[in-house]
Formats: C-alpha cells, sequence, structure tokens
C-alpha cells in the first residue's frame, strides 16, 4: 500500500471492459475497506486516459472481442499497469481481462499479444460455457470453495509459472478441470455474479494483499446465505 | 386485404392457424397465438406478407416499452378505423401472423416486434411507419451485443427507403440506427439509461452529454431536433403546442410513450385532439401497472426485465413501501450479475422488502449499495409486513408472473 493510508483502487478502462455486472467488483472491494476503516479512492481509468502507477489494487473487467483487443493493445501501449505489478501492486481480473493478462489470447478469428502478466494463453473452446461454476479453491490461498457464473467461448491454459485458482466440481472454467489462475499478488478468473459478491473471502485476500494487514472480521451474513444456496444448487458437498 | 383476396393456400393457412389458436386456448395453453401462427406458417411462409398486404401498418421495436406502446399507438390509431395488433405482446412472425389472422380485414395494423426480428418483419410486412424506442441491454447471457443490434436496424432501415422512421432522439444507439432513413421524425422520448450508449457506434469515439444534448467527441453524430417532446403531465407536439395527456400508466416514461404512439398515429392522419383522449382507455397490460386491493392494501404491479426497465420503474413508484422480487429462470436469463447495473440508491428511505428465488443476490446487491430492507419467503407474509395503504411490487419477468398468479392472474 502506498505510503499515505489511503487504498487507491483502480478500474481499468470501464468504457471497454464492464459486463455482467463487473462494476460490482470495485463496489464489494471498497466496501470491504471502508468497514476495516481504510480510507478509499476508487479512480476509473477510460481507455484514452494513461494508467496511474501508484494504484494499490487495479482491477479488468470483462468485454465482447473487439474491445478485449483494443484494451489489451492500449495496455501494452501504456505500459503502468506492468510497472505497477512490478512494484508489488495487487492486479485482480474477470473474463476478457483474466484472457488479456496472459501471453496470448483469441479474439475477432486471430491470436493477440497478451501483457504476459500470468504464464497462460487463451483460445477458442467448441462450445460457449454458460452457466453456474463450483470449485475447490488452490489450498495455498487458505480460502473457502468457489462459487460464481460463468458465460464465456474461451479455454485457457496455464504454463508452469501460473497456479490454478480452483479446481472445478461444476462447470467448464479454464478447461472443465481448473478454474482461473494466480501468481503473486496477480489473480485472474472467468467468474462473474460478480465473482467478489460470490466469494467475499477472496476480497478480503485481495485486500492482506494490498494492505498488509489481515482484515478483521465483519458481518457476512447475507453473502454467507447467498453463497450456501448458490453451492447447494450445483450440489457441492 | 380482404379474406377473400387471399391466395387459397393463404386462405387454408388462416383457417387452420385460427383453428390450432383455438384449440390451444382450449387445452389452457396460452392465449394460443403462438402456436396458431407457427402452424399457419409453416403451409404458408408467406401467410404474414399475404396477411399484411393492403393494410397501413406500424411496427413498434425497441428493448423497453414496446408492448405499453403498441397499445398505445393502437388506441390513438382506433379513431381512424379498425385496427389489427398483438396485444399481448406474441412478437415474433408467428404472433404477427396470428394476430392479422384472428382480426380478420381491418384498414389498419399496429405490430409490436422483437427487435431481433425488425428485419424479417419489415421485410415481410411492408409497414408505412416504424416506431423504434430504444436499445440496451436485455438478458445479458443471451441477446446480442446492443451495437450489433443497431447495427442491424440501420442496415434494415437503409434498405428500406419507403418507409418512415418515428424515433427517439435521445438514444444515441436509435438515432444512429434511424439516420440512414430517408425521413425521421424525432421525438425526445428520454433515455434513463446510459450504460450502453457511451461509446459511438459510428466511430468509437466518447459520447459526451450536457442536460438534454448529447455528440459524438469524433464525428458528427449529435441528438437530432425532436419534433415532438414530453412537459410535465403532457407532450408537445410539432406545432411546438402543448397538449394535456391523462393516462391510466404511471411516469414519465410512458408520457414518452404517448408522444411515440401520437408521432406514428398522426403519420395515418389522425388528428391529435381526437387521438388524445383514446390513450386514457389503455390501463394494465397482462398485469403491468394493474393495482389489485387486498386485505386494505392497494398493491400496485411493475414488471422490470432489465437494468434500464428498473431505472424506470423506480421513477414511477410512490414513496411507499416496496417489495422486490428477483427469479433467474430460463426466460429471465440465468446470471443475476446485473443486479450491480442497477443503482437501487432511489429507494433508501422508503420501506424495502425482498422475495424471489434469487432474493439472496438481491440481499447482497442491497447491502452493498446502503440499501436496508427485510428478506420475506411468500407474498402473503410481505403483505402482512407492510402497514395498509399503497404498496409498490416491483418484479422481473417470471417474478412477476408468479405474484400475479397469487393475485388470481390480474390483467
Ligand atoms: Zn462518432
Amino acid at each position: 500500500m502506498s505510503t499515505e493510508s489511503r487504498l487507491r483502487i483502480v478500474w481499468i478502462y470501464p468504457d471497454l471492459l464492464s459486463t455482467y455486472g463487473d462494476r460490482g467488483n470495485l463496489l464489494i472491494i471498497e466496501r470491504r475497506a471502508a468497514l476495516r476503516g481504510f480510507a478509499v479512492e476508487c479512480i476509473e481509468v477510460r481507455s484514452d486516459q494513461s494508467l496511474p502507477e501508484h494504484g494499490d489494487i487495479y482491477l479488468l473487467g470483462g468485454g465482447e472481442d473487439g474491445p478485449q483487443a483494443l484494451a489489451a493493445q492500449r495496455l501494452r501501449a501504456d505500459g503502468g499497469l506492468h510497472r505497477a505489478v512490478v512494484r508489488g501492486a495487487v492486479a485482480f481480473a474477470v473474463c476478457a481481462g483474466y484472457q488479456l493478462l496472459g501471453e496470448s489470447f483469441f479474439a475477432k478469428g486471430a491470436q493477440y499479444p497478451g501483457l504476459h502478466l500470468l504464464d497462460l494463453k487463451s483460445d477458442r473452446g467448441p462450445s460457449r460455457a454458460v452457466g453456474e461454476l463450483a470449485g475447490e479453491v488452490n489450498p495455498a490461498l487458505g480460502l473457502p470453495p468457489l462459487t460464481g457464473f460463468e458465460n464465456h467461448g474461451g479455454r485457457t491454459h496455464l504454463g508452469p509459472e501460473a497456479h490454478p485458482l480452483a479446481e472445478i466440481t461444476t462447470g467448464i472454467g479454464n478447461n472443465g478441470t481448473d478454474e482461473g489462475a494466480w501468481r503473486g499478488r496477480v489473480l485472474g478468473t472467468y467468474l462473474h455474479g460478480p465473482a467478489l459478491a460470490r466469494n467475499p473471502a477472496l476480497s478480503d485476500l485481495l485486500l492482506l494483499w494490498a494492505t498488509g494487514v489481515t482484515p478483521t472480521p465483519i458481518n457476512d451474513t447475507w453473502p454467507e446465505r447467498l453463497r450456501r444456496e448458490r453451492l447447494a444448487a450445483v450440489g457441492f458437498r | 386485404m380482404t379474406a377473400k383476396g387471399l391466395p387459397l393456400r393463404s386462405k387454408l393457412a388462416t383457417s387452420l392457424s385460427r383453428s390450432a389458436a383455438a384449440l390451444s386456448r382450449a387445452a389452457g395453453r396460452g392465449d394460443g397465438s403462438v402456436i396458431g401462427g407457427r402452424i399457419g406458417l409453416i403451409i404458408d411462409p408467406e401467410l404474414l406478407a399475404n396477411l399484411a398486404a393492403g393494410r397501413d401498418i406500424a411496427l413498434i421495436s425497441g428493448t423497453n416499452g414496446k408492448t405499453t406502446t403498441t397499445r398505445l399507438t393502437t388506441a390513438a390509431m382506433s379513431i381512424l378505423g379498425r385496427v389489427a395488433t398483438n396485444g399481448l405482446g406474441a412478437n415474433m412472425p408467428t404472433g404477427h401472423a396470428s394476430a392479422l389472422a384472428k382480426a380478420g380485414t381491418t384498414r389498419y395494423a399496429v405490430l409490436e416486434v422483437d427487435e431481433h426480428y425488425l428485419d424479417q418483419v419489415l421485410t415481410a410486412t411492408r409497414p408505412r411507419v416504424v416506431g423504434l424506442l430504444n436499445l440496451s441491454r436485455d438478458q445479458l447471457d443471451r441477446a446480442k451485443e446492443v451495437a450489433m443490434m443497431a447495427d442491424l436496424w440501420r442496415t434494415t432501415i437503409e434498405a428500406h427507403p419507403e418507409v418512415h422512421i418515428v424515433a427517439n432522439a435521445d438514444d444515441p444507439m436509435v438515432t444512429w440506427a434511424a439516420a440512414t432513413a430517408k425521413s425521421v421524425t424525432w421525438v425526445a422520448a428520454g433515455q434513463r439509461w446510459h450504460d450502453d450508449s457511451w461509446v459511438c457506434p459510428e466511430c468509437g469515439a466518447r459520447i459526451e452529454r450536457d442536460g438534454d444534448r448529447w455528440w459524438c467527441n469524433g464525428c458528427s453524430l449529435s441528438r437530432p431536433t425532436p419534433q415532438w417532446a414530453v412537459a410535465s403531465g403532457g407532450v408537445i407536439d410539432p406545432s411546438g403546442t402543448y397538449r394535456d395527456v391523462r393516462l391510466q400508466l404511471p411516469g414519465r416514461v410512458n408520457l414518452a410513450n404517448a408522444a411515440t404512439a401520437l408521432a406514428i398515429a398522426t403519420c395515418f392522419g389522425a388528428p391529435i385532439i381526437h387521438a388524445l383522449p383514446r390513450l386514457a382507455d389503455v390501463t394494465s397490460i397482462a398485469g403491468r401497472y394493474a393495482t389489485v386491493v387486498r386485505d386494505e392494501r392497494t398493491i400496485r404491479l411493475l414488471l422490470a426485465k432489465n437494468p434500464a426497465g428498473w431505472l424506470e420503474a423506480f421513477d414511477m413508484a410512490e414513496q411507499a413501501p416496496t417489495l422486490l422480487s428477483i427469479n433467474a429462470r430460463d426466460p429471465d436469463g440465468l446470471d443475476t450479475s446485473w443486479l450491480y447495473d442497477v443503482d437501487f440508491s432511489p429507494l433508501r428511505g422508503r420501506r424495502v422488502l425482498i422475495t424471489g428465488d434469487r432474493a439472496m443476490d438481491l440481499a447482497v446487491r442491497l447491502e452493498v449499495n446502503g440499501v436496508p430492507f427485510d428478506h420475506v419467503t411468500s407474498f402473503g407474509q410481505a403483505l402482512a409486513a407492510v402497514p395498509p395503504g399503497w404498496f409498490e411490487v416491483i418484479a422481473n419477468y417470471t417474478a412477476f408472473q408468479d405474484i400475479r398468479a397469487e393475485l388470481d392472474r390480474v390483467n
């Protein structure tokens, strides 16, 4: 976290990458940080603006092929996200935003270069993955089961430098076996729902990474009821 | 066209389609308009074109408000003569064929058209006027992208220069789609939902807004000067005259629908002063806007099918206890993420109850949005929880049907 005691959340290119309620992830982190007493500053950066490099958490949403390719191109040219991650900032990306963190992704009938922040490649799957997803989170992260809604046509293949976020019990995720990826403080997932509304512990992990402080418990009655209901709906034991 | 003038094949198709619809109704499977039309179209693919031939037709399309605007336009045009219409919202070609077959000979027809089918129906029915209301995201996990829909409309309209367009000047996507038309009447019908029109569909630059005005930063696309506008309690017609509009339907959005209906009706020669009073004939539509008195509570039902619809419903709702009900069954779309596209803060300061299959998703959303609420597990429990008086109910599609069933399928 930056020297001033203010948590800066940067939402990258909502004009290009914002579908399926992705703003929800920003709202959830903002609320959970504020409840822990952090002063929060949310910065929305349009694709025609340069990326601030002093952010603590960078968020990327989903989008259609065209905007995804454009966003990757602009982020590569900007270089700010790369420098922020090297400095130790947190990045959390969803769906199209997740794919473009990798080596390359498939859009508009062609393979595009990504940002090389995660060791993974994405291509097109045989069918669209639409529906509830559930899985066991990688034990190294110490999180409860993952739940969310996926809606994507891509398949993602992890290289040795990327850890899968979860092993799937319901849904397709990356490839029918695992879902999402992380390395250091960069984490990506296909999940909407939004992902952090369904997985408040994941939101708190991002906060821990960004602040170095273990978030204090808060009243999570409603998110917990939502999680129980969604996990039960897909027969998660 | 008269039934006598129909080709033999179409006559047979029409008659079979009517009996199939009657059978379907008798079997208790809805109003039968879809199945009747489907059988008719299998027998004669040209049926819709043949049934449409010889009629003066208006088509009405858009993401929100098309059923209501179709009702209002039909009411306004009824002063000219008999009007065939698919008033129950069966808005695909089978529904159109069925509605025209059922109506028999009429001089006029006003048809609500699903936005995906505009090209097909326009080609088949050769309308005189097409009304375009708005475009926004709908059922996210299945609909085409908004810009893609605008592009489809634009191509369709360009291919039919003979059709007069009545279009919403406040919606950049609709404006861009309609801009290829030879003749357009612009209506300032408003746009409460801006999140699908920040990027110019022509050049990709950002759309800027200042009050009612909007313009593209990168090209010449901008808000056209409207001929019709909405004013407090009425509309302003192309001569600049204010017209008092008395509706049985709530909200500014329905005043805008009325302005569009009048704009369309006047294209067919309906005098405004005679058309105006007919608008008050439109009351509730398949339960929407219906009010029901139960246990000293006056319950009003508002349907909201997508984010733009929710914002409109908040605008219509009185400052009274409000029940929100959300499902995510097939007709609703299975993904509830759209809840985060809607700002629920207009509900702060009133009693809010939540229910439905996906009440927990709504609970988490409202908590983040800073809107206090209580969860109830049935409509009866909700009713018992609020004091006598006005009670607003806002629900998405299948949740709305569930509540309508509780109220004896109110129309
Ligand atoms: Zn432009």
